[in-house]
């Protein structure tokens, strides 16, 4: 479960943005939606622990996550959060099977190959395992990048905009998958956009005004 | 997978300028080596040669050319002594040893050495093969001689006039390899030993021999002993007082001067280093161009990266060690550069000593010295120190901004 609580941010010198608060129930999927500085994506950081906001608590099983260390905090969203940002962003000079294996040590998990070719079968895409980035096609850089953030498992499954760079066809694809594997890994998922194409899949919504 | 290995795949996505800075490290590291080495080799081999002589007695000349020819076999020989003069410094009360050294004679430009018994002690000289000389024409050879020359035990050959060519060979007069010294590891390995008389020999003018001359030659011999001349002589002192008193007596005398192998030998290094200390300001340069070129070559990729390095902050790496892989790529261009260079430096050396023509001062890569460790550990220090400031950054990065920015 997560909840937020009377949660506002400033940037340096901008104004107060304050977000309303907001439960998540475990295996709920939601969608945030907001236009572009409606603040999307800074809830989005705080909501996975990159932004401390200057007011407010966020719970995530029971662990209110700002109070850890940094060093703590860390580990934790390695452990608890899967995040798909709008590009993939992998590591450049590591294989497909490399950058998931990096996400398992990283979170100081057991190197587990396994697991990494049950992720990739169930993506479709388990013959490009030896492939580094930039011989994939973005649709399946997409793929690897959800790939990375259901490896460890996650409580919270998070993505921003993971759609809004592709075509109709790979948008329907990549949101299908994020559904089935927010399902498959039981995680909790939110995505946030300002995609109308993606608005009938959900039934939680929550509004940035 | 740990960060020794993600910050090895990282410098090898971008092989160029990683290449390039692990060779401005191996050229800086390969030039110290080279000079660390060499020097440590001659001042080995100038302190091996002249361990034991306290002072060189010869004719007057260059002091520095008198220890050059008398100890180390390079120079030319000053002049030559009178053996009359000669033996009274060597009867001397400040005198322990004097050891004769007759110089002119060389095989195939190694030196024929003309001497006596006094010269097997000084230099501890132990027999491998055959035995020591003693008959006039008997020779006794360095080892590296033997190897070099091809020569054995009973074999002979032709001494020539001079020190460095064959052009006027001594056709009269054959030597006979009689014995083979083992390694001494100094500059006997490189010479070829006889007695004074041998050398003497060599260059008296042949003169007929009629019936009932007997007396006459007899005294004609005396009248030559008078005459004869050696080249220097090695003294070894009796006790400390000697320092003082024998080097001014020996140049009161008007013919003779005295050189000492320490001092010399001093002011010849002192010589050198200028050359060595300039070489060594360039091979420093060069390593501060490794450090700054190491520092921009992962200051701007990690502009590059600072979306990847966020990514992995999201997957769990902490500050620390994405800190900790920064610093790793320097390391590991600086210990891949030292290690080249040092392997380099190595290298180079045996090839000028492979080329080299004075067998007396080879120098070889096949020695290693503990100052080696020093600079490998100063390789280490560059890489660290260049890569510090990309470490911090990447330790102080504030995430939220950078994945915000896309």
């Amino acid at each position: 479960m997560i909840s937020i609580q009377s949660v506002a941010h400033r940037y340096n010198g901008s104004p107060l943005i304050s977000f309303k608060d907001w439960q998540i129930n475990d295996g709920e999927q939601w969608l945030l939606l907001g236009d572009s500085g409606s603040g999307k994506t800074t809830l989005l950081h705080i909501l996975t622990g990159i932004l401390k906001p200057e007011q407010g608590e966020i719970t995530l099983n029971g662990t209110a996550i700002y109070n850890l260390s940094s060093k703590k905090l860390d580990q934790f969203r390695g452990r608890n959060i899967g995040i798909i940002f709008q590009k993939p962003h992998l590591i450049k000079s590591l294989t497909i099977s490399e950058n998931l294996t990096l996400a398992q040590s990283f979170a100081n998990l057991p190197q587990n190959q396994g697991r990494i070719d049950e992720v990739l079968t169930s993506l479709g895409i388990a013959d490009k395992k030896k492939s580094y980035p930039n011989e994939l096609s973005q649709g399946q850089l997409q793929r690897v990048s959800i790939a990375r953030a259901v490896i460890n498992k996650p409580t919270l499954l998070i993505a921003d905009e993971p759609t809004s760079s592709l075509d109709d066809k790979n948008a329907a694809a990549v949101l299908s998958l994020l559904m089935q594997q927010s399902d498959i890994n039981r995680a909790t998922l939110v995505v946030a956009t300002h995609d109308k194409r993606v608005k009938d899949a959900f039934t939680n919504t929550y509004n940035l005004a | 997978m740990s960060p020794l290995k993600i910050s090895w795949k990282s410098l090898w996505s971008k092989p160029l300028s990683a290449s390039l800075n692990i060779m401005l490290i191996a050229f800086g590291t390969g030039i110290l080596t080279i000079l660390l080495l060499a020097s440590t080799q001659i001042e080995e081999k100038l302190n091996n040669n002249s361990k034991d002589i306290d002072l060189v007695v010869g004719a007057k000349g260059s002091p520095l050319q008198l220890i050059l020819s008398s100890i180390y076999y390079i120079d030319f020989p000053t002049g030559n002594i009178p053996l009359k003069e000669a033996n009274e410094l060597s009867r001397s009360p400040f005198v322990k040893r004097a050891t004769p050294l007759a110089l002119g004679d060389n095989y195939n430009g190694v030196r024929i050495v003309g001497t006596d018994s006094n010269f097997v002690s000084l230099y501890g000289l132990k027999v491998d093969q055959g035995k020591l000389w003693v008959e006039d024409l008997e020779a006794t050879i360095g080892v590296n001689v033997a190897k070099e020359q091809k020569l054995k035990v009973g074999d002979t050959f032709n001494g020539s006039h001079g020190l460095t060519n064959n052009s006027d060979v001594h056709k009269a007069h054959t030597y006979k390899v009689v014995g083979i010294l083992s390694p001494q590891g100094n500059v006997t390995d490189n010479l070829i030993l006889t007695n004074v008389a041998s050398v003497w020999k060599m260059h008296e003018e042949p003169h007929e021999h009629q019936e009932g001359e007997v007396h006459d030659h007899e005294k004609e011999e005396e009248m030559a002993i008078k005459n004869r001349e050696i080249t220097s002589l090695l003294i070894q002192y009796r006790s400390p007082m000697s320092v003082a008193m024998f080097p001014r007596m020996v140049n009161q005398m008007t013919s003779l001067q005295s050189a000492s192998p320490a001092m010399e030998s001093t002011r010849l290094f002192s010589l050198i280093g200028v050359g060595v200390d300039t070489l060594q300001w360039f091979a420093i340069l060069i390593m501060l161009i490794a450090a700054i070129s190491v520092f921009v070559n992962l200051y701007n990729s990690l502009k590059e990266r600072s979306y990847d390095l966020a990514i992995m902050r999201t997957l769990g790496a902490s500050r620390t060690k994405l800190f900790i892989i920064v610093i790793l790529e320097g390391l590991w261009l600086t210990l891949a550069g030292t290690i080249i260079g040092l392997f380099l430096g190595h290298s180079i050396l045996e090839l000028i000593g492979y080329y080299q023509e004075s067998t007396q001062a080879k120098l070889t890569g096949k020695i290693f010295v503990t100052g080696e460790l020093y600079l490998l550990i100063a390789g280490l220090v560059v890489g660290i120190i260049a890569s510090l400031i990309p470490a911090m950054q990447a330790y102080r990065s504030n995430i939220s901004k950078i994945l915000a920015k896309n």
